[in-house]
């Protein structure tokens, strides 16, 4: 009989066995993470949800872990893809709550993935600080799932302060009132373009034109060229990722000549400042932060470094700021998840974004709204109850 | 119409078995009730999907654009009317669009009738987006108190009513006027059938039972929007999990969607960042291993055993 294999056999069976022991004796924390990692929103969620969670779990386990009672405990992190599909986020959901033992499951991405793991984070108790689900019905949800927080604003709060940051630039006189908007005929675009309309128009604008295209329309040349017809001061258009490139690469062709022009989801993209470059100089988007902060620039300086690739200027470092709070909350009460739920209604937390807490319905009221990319880099110039906005710039060609 | 003694054995088991599976949520209120809910949902799916595409072997790829109407009409209608009668409006909807596409692509064969179904789910999309879109329409809610348990009895309710329908069906003159085309629709026709009526009236079944789960499982979606009501995966997975059991039989997709979705859930638990990938492979395997599905299987086992009996 040749011994060696046998040899190696004993010796890494006992090598397994002694890695069991100590991992018995120091317990860990398990969290669970699901969210899209192939399907239509797996572009959206590879850029603000996985690397923040990767680069929180990475800073903890290198600080030595959470505080718990005392005993500092290491993050386990059980992944699943949920593939974009709400029934896989349910089994997945359910999955970490019963088979995978997790201790606390991050929120997953997207409105209706959220809500759709709603009912069973409220049924097995556990806190869901939801990022990316941006809705106006924050009281009803937060009354029906009292466990479910919100962070990242409402509908109308993203479509009044572009409306507000408009009229202040034609209120100093920098361009007329005659506005051009358009928006992605799905979900969110409908939401955003229904809260808008009767906004612009209480605040005087004149909506010149206004049309819709389905989502995954691939030739928009239709829709600028129309905009340019009507000669607007400003263009604003309620898009998804692929429209908002699609939209600003025909606004650079046809040479939109406006004052103000504004995509929404997918602006604040380190991609987008990319690939339009210099072009990109002016141009508004839904949400923003404070880049300028030296919390921001640390935080995106480690993810840069962990994960290879930068934050967004919106919801990743928001991300961040919720694995923060629950990492905070988990800190001060311990892994009893009913006193962590408690607990979130009614502290203060210290976050890259500043101090966040939640008010009767379980929102955050501080958030950005608008922003603007301003010498290669997406500023905020509108937010709610948020430090370090800066003064919009006008629209000054493409070039 | 008399029963043999098989008949009423055969009523008798399916009774006891459904009885044992309702009793399912008293057991377990978690992780296997989940997939419970999975299960009943795909073997009511492909169960209904078979009694069309198995006897007239045209291969519909719309159960999601059903699937959707029957979302959407929970959707909108939980403020306003009772659970029970929104399944049973979404089922008349259901009905009726199958009818209507029915009439407009039955007549044709083959793979028209395949792409036609294919982009039903995108028209049906695009038409109640452009609705909402036209009327300036929040997104929608569907907050209720139904749980789980009781989306898996009503699930398994409609499954029940799938299996007697189908049974009663393959009984009926339909049943064996559909059989008849599904060999040869010239010989059908020439036999005094008229085959576009025959594949209407039984087309109306699968878009009827797609739409009635689609509103049954829209209050554990809670939100509701367009990408998620129709994704056009869901039309596939259904070919697939009935094909993996075969369509011939009434009980065939059963045996696929039972392995199948363990399969999934076996992979999406092991294998978190190739999920797709990996769903891909076992595709490509079953089609290669096994192309008449467990039926086909069973089948050929059982002819085999029989040959060798006989030498």
């Amino acid at each position: 009989m040749n011994r060696r294999p046998f040899l190696k056999l004993v010796s890494a069976l006992t090598i397994a066995t002694a890695l069991a022991a100590t991992a018995a004796s120091a317990e860990t924390i398990r969290i669970g993470a699901v969210a899209p990692k192939t399907g239509p929103l797996a572009g959206g969620a590879t850029v603000t949800q996985w690397p923040s969670i990767q680069l929180w779990v990475n800073q903890v386990n290198a600080a030595g872990g959470l505080t718990v009672d005392g005993e500092k405990m290491m993050i386990e992190l059980i992944e699943y893809d949920d593939q974009t599909n709400p029934g896989e986020t349910i089994k997945a959901v359910q999955r970490l709550a019963t088979q995978d033992d997790a201790n606390f499951i991050i929120a997953p991405y997207g409105t209706g993935l959220n809500l759709a793991a709603a009912p069973l984070f409220d049924r097995y108790g556990y806190p869901q600080i939801a990022v990316s689900a941006i809705t106006d019905q924050q009281a009803d949800l937060a009354a029906k799932f009292s466990n479910m927080f919100f962070t990242l604003g409402t509908t109308t709060a993203l479509a009044a302060d572009v409306v507000k940051v408009l009229s202040g630039m034609r209120d100093a006189g920098q361009m007329g009132n005659k506005v051009a908007m358009v928006n992605v005929a799905d979900a969110f675009g409908i939401e955003l373009a229904t809260a808008a309309k009767p906004l612009f128009e209480e605040a005087g604008f004149d909506i010149v034109y206004e049309t819709s295209y389905p989502l995954g329309t691939q030739d928009l040349s239709p829709v600028i060229k129309g905009a340019a017809a009507a000669a607007p001061d400003a263009f604003v258009a309620w898009s998804y990722p692929p429209d908002t490139f699609g939209l600003t690469e025909q606004a650079m062709i046809e040479n939109l000549d406006v004052k103000a022009f504004y995509t929404a989801v997918a602006t604040p993209f380190p991609s987008y400042g990319t690939r339009f470059g210099a072009a990109a100089e002016g141009i508004l988007g839904a949400g923003g932060v404070n880049p300028a902060s030296p919390a921001f620039m640390e935080y995106a300086a480690a993810h840069e470094a962990v994960t290879g690739a930068k934050p967004d200027y919106w919801a990743s470092a928001t991300t961040y700021a919720s694995l923060e709070i629950l990492g905070q909350a988990i800190e001060a009460v311990g892994l009893d998840r009913a006193a962590v739920s408690a607990h979130l209604k009614e502290s203060t937390f210290e976050t890259i974004l500043g101090p966040i807490s939640f008010d009767e319905n379980n929102s955050n009221a501080a958030f950005w709204t608008v922003g603007q990319w301003q010498g290669g880099v997406f500023k905020g110039v509108a937010s709610r109850g948020r430090d370090g906005t800066v003064p919009v710039i006008l629209k000054d060609g493409w070039e | 119409m008399s029963l043999t003694k098989t008949d009423i054995r055969n009523l008798i088991l399916a009774a006891a078995a459904l009885a044992i599976c309702a009793l399912l949520p008293l057991g377990d209120n978690g992780y296997w009730l989940g997939l419970g809910v999975t299960i009943a949902m795909f073997t009511t799916l492909a169960t209904s999907w078979a009694l069309f595409s198995g006897p007239t072997h045209y291969i519909s790829l719309a159960t999601a654009a059903f699937f959707g109407v029957g979302t959407y009409v929970t959707g909108l209608g939980i403020d306003a009317l009772p659970f029970w009668s929104l399944v049973a409006i979404a089922g008349l909807i259901g009905a009726v669009l199958a009818a209507l596409v029915g009439l407009a692509t039955l007549r044709l064969s083959g793979v028209y009738f395949v792409i036609f179904t294919l982009g039903l789910a995108e028209l049906v999309r695009q038409s109640i987006t452009w609705v909402q879109n036209n009327t300036g329409q929040k997104g929608l809610y569907v907050l209720t108190d139904l749980d789980e348990a009781g989306i898996y009895w009503w699930l398994l309710g409609l499954a029940a009513a799938v299996f007697l329908t189908g049974w009663l069906i393959g009984r009926s003159r339909l049943g064996f006027a559909l059989r008849v085309i599904g060999d040869d629709e010239t010989v059908a026709a020439h036999s005094g059938i008229n085959t576009a009526r025959a594949k209407v009236l039984l087309f109306m079944l699968p878009g009827a039972v797609a739409a009635m789960t689609g509103a049954i499982l829209a209050p554990r979606y809670v939100y509701i929007e367009p990408s998620l009501a129709f994704a056009p995966i869901l039309s596939f997975q259904v070919v697939i999990m009935a094909l993996l059991g075969g369509a011939s039989r009434l009980w065939g997709p059963l045996v696929g969607v039972i392995p199948f979705t363990f399969l999934l859930e076996a992979v999406s638990s092991n294998f978190p960042n190739q999920t797709t990938l990996v769903i891909g492979i076992a595709f490509l395997v079953i089609v290669y291993l096994l192309p008449g599905g467990f039926v086909g299987l069973l089948g050929k086992i059982l002819h085999r055993l029989n040959a060798r009996e006989g030498a």
